[in-house]
């Protein structure tokens, strides 16, 4: 178990950190599958396996297949040339990104959580559906109605502003 | 990995990495929430509904911004930020 999750959190390091150096886009895409993909194994690795099969098909299956068509679509000879960019600008996002980073990292190292293994089991599918429909405290009937008017809206947001006139 | 998201959020010159660095900011905050729910309050369920919620959030948020992305590469025929100035035109 210990084992597994080094080789997804490197996985997940290691292609996050190519997904944003990489020069061509559709690498990036490709990176940012691999992520997706170590992050719904991290999901299973917790138990939380409803989560991992969302994460999967939504992102994995989903988005990725979006951006890679939206790639291809808008894709230009002119894209492999190197954009100009001020080494102010990269040197401050550098700053930013190393500086976070440091912090969370000293943050994690000098202070211990309670609990140091994940405890419980698996989530029941009934009782995910039970809190994700019911109108009591803890249940979630109300964001659940709004994220489906939500897509709903994206969905006709989508069609309107893409398509030809 | 969030903090690779904001790198390149600042950093790159095209829409569509700008979208794929706000996926990876995204899925940070995600495992962040999954993995504070099950280490620390295993008997509830808050961060996994929460993460629940932004996977969809973000897949409609991807939706429309491809939109927008599209359309703007028709009009423009690239899509490097600088060139945004040219829609007020």
């Amino acid at each position: 178990m210990n084992i597994i999750f080094w080789i997804l959190a490197a996985v997940i390091a290691v292609c996050s950190i190519l997904t944003v150096t990489t020069k061509r886009i559709l690498r990036a895409a490709t990176y940012l599958l691999f992520v997706l993909f170590a992050t719904a194994g991290i999901y299973f690795l917790l138990n939380y396996s409803f989560l991992g099969a969302v994460q999967l098909t939504v992102y994995a299956g989903g988005i990725i297949i979006l951006y890679v068509f939206s790639i291809f679509l808008t894709s230009t000879t002119r894209d492999e040339q190197k954009a100009k960019l001020k080494t102010g600008k990269l040197a401050a996002g550098l700053l930013t990104a190393l500086a976070g980073a440091a912090i969370c990292i000293f943050l994690i190292l000098t202070h211990s959580f309670g609990a140091t293994y994940p405890v419980g089991d698996e989530v029941q599918m009934s009782e995910i559906g039970t809190a994700l429909l019911g109108t009591g405290k803890y249940q979630y009937l109300l964001p659940f109605e709004a994220i489906g008017v939500l897509l709903l809206a994206g969905i006709i947001g989508g069609i309107l502003i893409a398509r030809k006139r | 990995m969030l903090f690779a998201g904001i790198y390149g959020f600042v950093t790159r010159r095209n829409l569509l990495a700008i979208l794929i660095s706000v996926e990876l900011v995204l899925n940070a905050v995600d495992i962040n929430f999954a993995v504070f729910n099950r280490y620390l309050f295993p008997a509830q369920l808050e961060g996994f509904f929460f993460t629940l919620f932004v996977i969809g959030i973000s897949a409609c948020e991807a939706a429309v911004a491809i939109a927008i992305i599209i359309n703007i590469y028709r009009n423009l025929r690239n899509l490097e930020v600088t060139n945004l100035s040219q829609l007020k035109d």
